[in-house]
C-alpha cells in the first residue's frame, strides 16, 4: 500500500513489520513520534520509559529475552544511553535489537548539534542512514535481521528532516514478531572482565565483516553518471545533491556510516577526477576518505554548521542564485514563546520580581529564558538544574541559598532530576528545587511520564507521588503551591529560601493545552480604568497587548487564567 | 516535469498542519510524487512555523529554499514577508489579512510594519489577500481559518474542487465535514 508518511512513522512500520515485540523510549524532539506511532499497535508492547538509559536497558532485556526489541530517542538522550551502549556492543544481542536516534542539525529543538555517527565509531556498533521515508521503513525493517546476524545491536540514524519529513512509502508484508529461546549463557551476557576480554576481538572481528558487508550491500549505492565529478554523500545530503545535480555528477551514497566501506570508496575514487564528501555537521565520512590517502573537498566548502539544502549545493557548484524579492520593512522575529495561561508564567514572574538566580532545566519552561521574564541562568542537559544548583550553592555558600533556585518539570524530574536530589539531601546544601509540575511531558507534544498516572497507550496505572518521593529522598520541607495564585507562589519561594535547610516546591497546575484542562472565559480590559501603567504586559502573556494607549486582552487567546488580573492595581481587568 | 514547490507560513497552532496533511494527502490521490516537510517541537510554541509541500514526477528534496516557492500560503501578514524572499518570480502569495503580534512587538522592543503587503505588492509581488479569519467564523469557527485559505489557494492548482471537497472529507474528523466544507467554499468564492 501507498501512503505518505512521516520518516518516523515509516521507522515505527519498518519496525513493526520486521517483527518488533518490545520498544521502549523516552520522547525527544525529532525522534518521539516513532514510539507514538508503534504504541497505536496492540501486537507490541511499548512504553515511555523514565529516561534514554532505562529505554536502552528494557530493549537489552527484551533482546535477552529473545524477542525483537528497540527504543528511540534524540541524540542528546544516547548520551544518557551510552553507559549501556558501549557494553551492548560486546554482549551482543539474542532476538534483534534497533536503537534509534535523531539527530537536530540547525538545533531546530535541541540544545545542542551533535553528530552521533561518533557513537556508533567509538561503541562499534554499525549504523543505518536512511534518505526518505522509504529508505526508513526498510532500513528499520531490514535491521533486525543485520542485528540477529552480526551479533550486534543496530543504530539507526535520522535527522530532523527525514524523520519529520513526509514522503510516498510502500510497505511490504510483516514478518510476525517471534520470540526465540533463552539460553543463560554467562561468557556472553556477564560483562565482567574475564569475560568481556574475550568478547572484545570478537566484536573487532564482527566490524571487519561488516566492512566487508559495507563494500557490497544494498545500504551503499553507486551511480555512475560522471567521470569529471564524484561526490560521496548519505542521507538528506544526498536528496539536496540529486536535486541539483542530478545525472550530472556520479555520486556514492552511503547508508551505512557505520563502519564505512574502503575498497568501495578507493574504486570510487578512482574513476572520478574530482571527488567531494557532502555531510551535514562532522566530517566523519571525509576523515575516512582522507585516512585513506584521498585528496577531497569537503568542510572546507560544506559547513560544519547547520543544515544544508538545495541552495548549499548550487552555491557550491555555482549554479547561480535565485531571484529574490523582500520587504523594506525590518522584520520583527517570532521566536517561540509560553503559550497564554501557561502554568510556569506565574512562578516565573514571581522568581524575576525577586531577582532570584535560576538554574533551569530541559522542556516548554526553557522558555522562560526569553524577554520579558529573562528568568533564566543556566540550562545545560536534563536534570542539571538540580544538580547544578548543588554545586552553585556549594561554591558560594549560604549567601547564594537565600537566593537562588533550580527550576524542572515533572517529566525532566523523573528522568534525572531525583538522582540530584538525592545529592542535595546527602551532600547538604540548603538548596531549593522547584519542580513546575504541568502534570505531562510538555514541549515534546503531551507525552504521559511516571507521575501522570497514565501509561503510552492512556491506560491508568501507577501514579508516582511527587511529594511522598521527595520526602524519601531526603528533603523534609516539601509543599505545593497553585502558580496561578502569585501571592501563594511570593510566600512559598521567600519562606524555602530563607529555611535553614533543603526543600522542594512543587508548582502545580495542568498543561493549557490538555485536553482535560477546561478554559474560564477570557477577561478584558476596561479601558477607562486601565492607567496605561503596562505592569500586566511584564510577565509576557500573548494575550495581552497595548492598543491604542490601553492594555488589550485578545479574547481568542486569552484563558482566563487571572494572573494578569493580579498585577492590575486598579481593577482594570476583569 | 518540473517540480512545483509550496510553502505554508503562520503562527504556531494556527493549523497550518491539518492543510498541508490535507494537500499533501490531495496529491498523493492525484498521482504525483510529494514530499511534505513539517516542524515540530519548540518552534511550534507561538513561534513562526513553515511547512514545506513539494511535489512533481520525481521530488528528492523535502524543502524549499529562496526564490523558489511556486506558491505561498501565509496565514498571517506579517509570516508573508518574512517569507517572501522565498517566493520565485512570477509566483504568488495568499494571505490572510489577520495581524498577531509577536513577543518583541508586544513587549515595545520592535514595531509591526504598518503596510508590510503594500510594499510588496509595490515592488511587483502577486498579492492574493483576504480576511480567513471573517470567513472561518462565518463558516462557523475561527479555526477554520486553514480551510478557508485553502479554498482560496485552491484555484492555483491544477485541481478539480470536487477533488479538494473530496480530500477535506478524508482528512478532517466527521462532525467538522460539513463546517469545513462551507469554509472552503467562502474561501474559494472570494
Amino acid at each position: 500500500m501507498k501512503k505518505l508518511m512521516i520518516g518516523n512513522q515509516a521507522v515505527a512500520a519498518g519496525l513493526h513489520d520486521g517483527g518488533l515485540g518490545v520498544v521502549s523510549s523516552y520522547p525527544g524532539t525529532p525522534s518521539t513520534e516513532i514510539t507514538e506511532f508503534l504504541a497505536k499497535y496492540d501486537d507490541i508492547h511499548s512504553e515511555w520509559a523514565p529516561n534514554e538509559k532505562v529505554a536502552c536497558e528494557v530493549a537489552f532485556g527484551a533482546s535477552l529475552a529473545g524477542a525483537r526489541s528497540a527504543c528511540a530517542m534524540k541524540h542528546v538522550g544516547l548520551n544518557v544511553a551510552a553507559d549501556p551502549l558501549f557494553t551492548l556492543s560486546y554482549t551482543g544481542v539474542n532476538g534483534g535489537m534497533v536503537i534509534c536516534v535523531a539527530d537536530d542539525p540547525a538545533m531546530h529543538s535541541s540544545q545542542n548539534e551533535q553528530d552521533s555517527r561518533h557513537y556508533a565509531i567509538a561503541s562499534k556498533i554499525p549504523m543505518l542512514e536512511p534518505a526518505d521515508s522509504q529508505e526508513a521503513y526498510s532500513f528499520a525493517k531490514a535491521a533486525f535481521e543485520l542485528s540477529e546476524k552480526y551479533d550486534t545491536p543496530v543504530l539507526l540514524r535520522m535527522c530532523t528532516r527525514i524523520a519529520h519529513s513526509q514522503s510516498i512509502v510502500e510497505t511490504e508484508e510483516p514478518v510476525g514478531a517471534v520470540v526465540k529461546d533463552y539460553e543463560k549463557n554467562p561468557q556472553k551476557y556477564i560483562m565482567m572482565p574475564g569475560n568481556a576480554i574475550k568478547r572484545h576481538p570478537i566484536v573487532e572481528a564482527r566490524t571487519e565483516a561488516l566492512r566487508e558487508l559495507a563494500e557490497d550491500c544494498a545500504y551503499n549505492t553507486l551511480e555512475m553518471n560522471s567521470d569529471e565529478v564524484g561526490i560521496i554523500t548519505s542521507g538528506c545530503s544526498y536528496l539536496y545533491v540529486k536535486e541539483v545535480l542530478g545525472d550530472s555528477a556520479s555520486i556514492l551514497k552511503i547508508g551505512m556510516p557505520n563502519p564505512l566501506p574502503v575498497k568501495l570508496i578507493k574504486e570510487f575514487a578512482q574513476k572520478v577526477k574530482k571527488l567531494y564528501v557532502i555531510e551535514e555537521l562532522d566530517p566523519v565520512i571525509e576523515n575516512h576518505v582522507r585516512a585513506l590517502g584521498i585528496d577531497v573537498v569537503g568542510k572546507d566548502v560544506f559547513s560544519i554548521l547547520g543544515e544544508f539544502s538545495q541552495a548549499t549545493i548550487a552555491k557550491a557548484f555555482k549554479m547561480g542564485e535565485k531571484q529574490t524579492i523582500s520587504a523594506d520593512s525590518v522584520i520583527p522575529a517570532r521566536p517561540p514563546m509560553m503559550c497564554a495561561g501557561c502554568p510556569h508564567r506565574g512562578m516565573y514572574y514571581v522568581l524575576a520580581k525577586n531577582k532570584i538566580t535560576v538554574l533551569g532545566d530541559i522542556g516548554c519552561y526553557t522558555l522562560g529564558a526569553v524577554p520579558p521574564l529573562n528568568a533564566l541562568d543556566s540550562t545545560l542537559c536534563m536534570g542539571a538544574s538540580v544538580s547544578g544548583l548543588h554545586g552553585f550553592n556549594a561554591a558560594r555558600g549560604a549567601d547564594t541559598e537565600k537566593k537562588s533556585v533550580a527550576v524542572i518539570g515533572d517529566s525532566t524530574f523523573m528522568h534525572s532530576g531525583m538522582t540530584g536530589l538525592v545529592n542535595v539531601a546527602y551532600n547538604a546544601t540548603n538548596s531549593t528545587v522547584i519542580i513546575l509540575d504541568n502534570s505531562i511531558t510538555g514541549m515534546t507534544g503531551h507525552q504521559q511520564n511516571p507521575t501522570t498516572g497514565y501509561n503510552i497507550k492512556g491506560d491508568p496505572t501507577a501514579k508516582v507521588d511527587l511529594e511522598a518521593l521527595c520526602k524519601a529522598l531526603g528533603i523534609n520541607r516539601v509543599r505545593v503551591v497553585d502558580p496561578y495564585d502569585l501571592k501563594a507562589c511570593e510566600v512559598a519561594v521567600k519562606e524555602e529560601l530563607a529555611a535553614e535547610e533543603p526543600s522542594v516546591i512543587i508548582s502545580r497546575r495542568p498543561c493549557v493545552l490538555l485536553k482535560s484542562v477546561k478554559p474560564l472565559p477570557p477577561l478584558k480590559v476596561e479601558a477607562d480604568k486601565c492607567k496605561s501603567c503596562k505592569r500586566c504586559m511584564s510577565m509576557g502573556c500573548p494575550a495581552i497587548s497595548f492598543k491604542d494607549g490601553k492594555a488589550k486582552i485578545d479574547s481568542t487567546l486569552c484563558v482566563g487564567c487571572g494572573v494578569c488580573k493580579q498585577l492590575c492595581a486598579f481593577d482594570a481587568i476583569v | 516535469m518540473k517540480t512545483t514547490s509550496v510553502m505554508i507560513v503562520g503562527v504556531g497552532g494556527q493549523g497550518s498542519l491539518l492543510a498541508s496533511k490535507l494537500l499533501g494527502r490531495l496529491l498523493v490521490d492525484e498521482g504525483y510524487d510529494v514530499k511534505v516537510s513539517e516542524v515540530h517541537g519548540m518552534s511550534q510554541r507561538g513561534g513562526s512555523v513553515v511547512t514545506y509541500v513539494r511535489f512533481g514526477e520525481k521530488v528528492y528534496s523535502p524543502i524549499v529554499t529562496d526564490g523558489e516557492a511556486d506558491i505561498i500560503i501565509s496565514f498571517e501578514k506579517l509570516e508573508a514577508a518574512r517569507y517572501a524572499k522565498f517566493l520565485k518570480k512570477g509566483g504568488r502569495i495568499v494571505v490572510n489579512t489577520q495581524q498577531i503580534d509577536p513577543m518583541p512587538v508586544i513587549i515595545g522592543a520592535a514595531e509591526y510594519p504598518e503596510n508590510v503587503l503594500g510594499e510588496l505588492t509595490a515592488k511587483g509581488m502577486d498579492i492574493d489577500a483576504l480576511d480567513a479569519l471573517s470567513l472561518a467564523e462565518q463558516a462557523g469557527s475561527s479555526k477554520a481559518v486553514n480551510i478557508v485559505l485553502m479554498g482560496k489557494a485552491s484555484k492555483y492548482f491544477d485541481i478539480s474542487y470536487d477533488s479538494w471537497i473530496k480530500a477535506i472529507e478524508n482528512t478532517v474528523a466527521p462532525k467538522f465535514v460539513e463546517m469545513n466544507k462551507k469554509a472552503f467554499e467562502l474561501g474559494y468564492n472570494s
